[in-house]
């Protein structure tokens, strides 16, 4: 049987949505499948060595679960960030949920490979020093040369 | 039942019971059995996915107090 594969593309650099590309590759690869991830424009932030910048913001984000109600001039306010991303940041961990260096730790011991939108790191003047070394830059044509043979291919 | 290698991933959240299961059965030979304790309600139906995708077969799936015990044999 030949190996099944899955590519996804991460566009988002919001702590709440850095999960879903490591939690679907690190299974995927423990699955048996060959996995890549595609990371571009704000998904870039999630191959920086120094995750601590990946936040979850309450604004403009009215999904997102809060303790209490809070008036969009709330959470305007300076640090309101900070703050939930802090409580976001618990949730998880009391869930037993990974944190997001674990989970993309764990994608790179499974052999996941992670390639880098070089014309994203361009755009944003990005110094690829900030990141982390297991990474491949490429664009679009080397993007799909994988996606093409894949199984299952997502955008998040 | 009878095991060669025991993990406990309780209080561990999808998808770490999968992730350290598949890591746990790396270190166990062929035709040995991995018991893996649970408290995902999710990773019933993750395991028995497992099972089926990689070809270990789950032996069997308990729960008492919110526990769950699988006996996996490694293909």
């Amino acid at each position: 049987m030949d190996t099944k594969k899955m590519a996804i593309i991460a566009t988002k650099g919001t702590l709440d949505w850095a999960y879903p590309p490591f939690i679907l590759a690190s299974t995927a690869a423990a699955l048996g499948y060959e996995t890549q991830i595609f990371f571009t424009f704000y998904g870039l932030q999630l191959l920086r060595k120094d995750l601590s910048d990946v936040m979850i913001s309450p604004l403009a984000n009215p999904a997102m679960p809060m303790p209490v109600p809070m008036p969009v001039m709330v959470q305007m306010l300076p640090g309101m960030e900070s703050i939930a991303t802090m409580m976001m940041k618990q949730k998880l961990k009391k869930h037993g949920v990974a944190s997001l260096e674990e989970l993309r730790d764990l994608c790179l011991e499974a052999d996941v490979k992670f390639i880098a939108c070089q014309m994203t790191v361009d755009l944003f003047e990005f110094d690829k020093s900030e990141f982390i070394e297991n990474v491949e830059y490429g664009g679009a044509a080397m993007f799909f040369g994988f996606a093409g043979e894949t199984d299952i291919c997502l955008f998040v | 039942m009878n095991f060669d290698k025991e993990l406990d991933a309780r209080g561990l959240n999808c998808p770490l019971p999968i992730l350290r299961a598949k890591k746990a059965l790396g270190e166990v030979a062929s035709g040995q059995v991995l018991k893996i304790l649970s408290t995902d309600p999710g990773s019933v139906k993750d395991f028995a996915a497992f099972a089926k995708q990689t070809g270990n077969e789950l032996l069997s799936t308990a729960e008492a107090g919110g526990e769950f015990t699988f006996f996996m044999k490694k293909k």
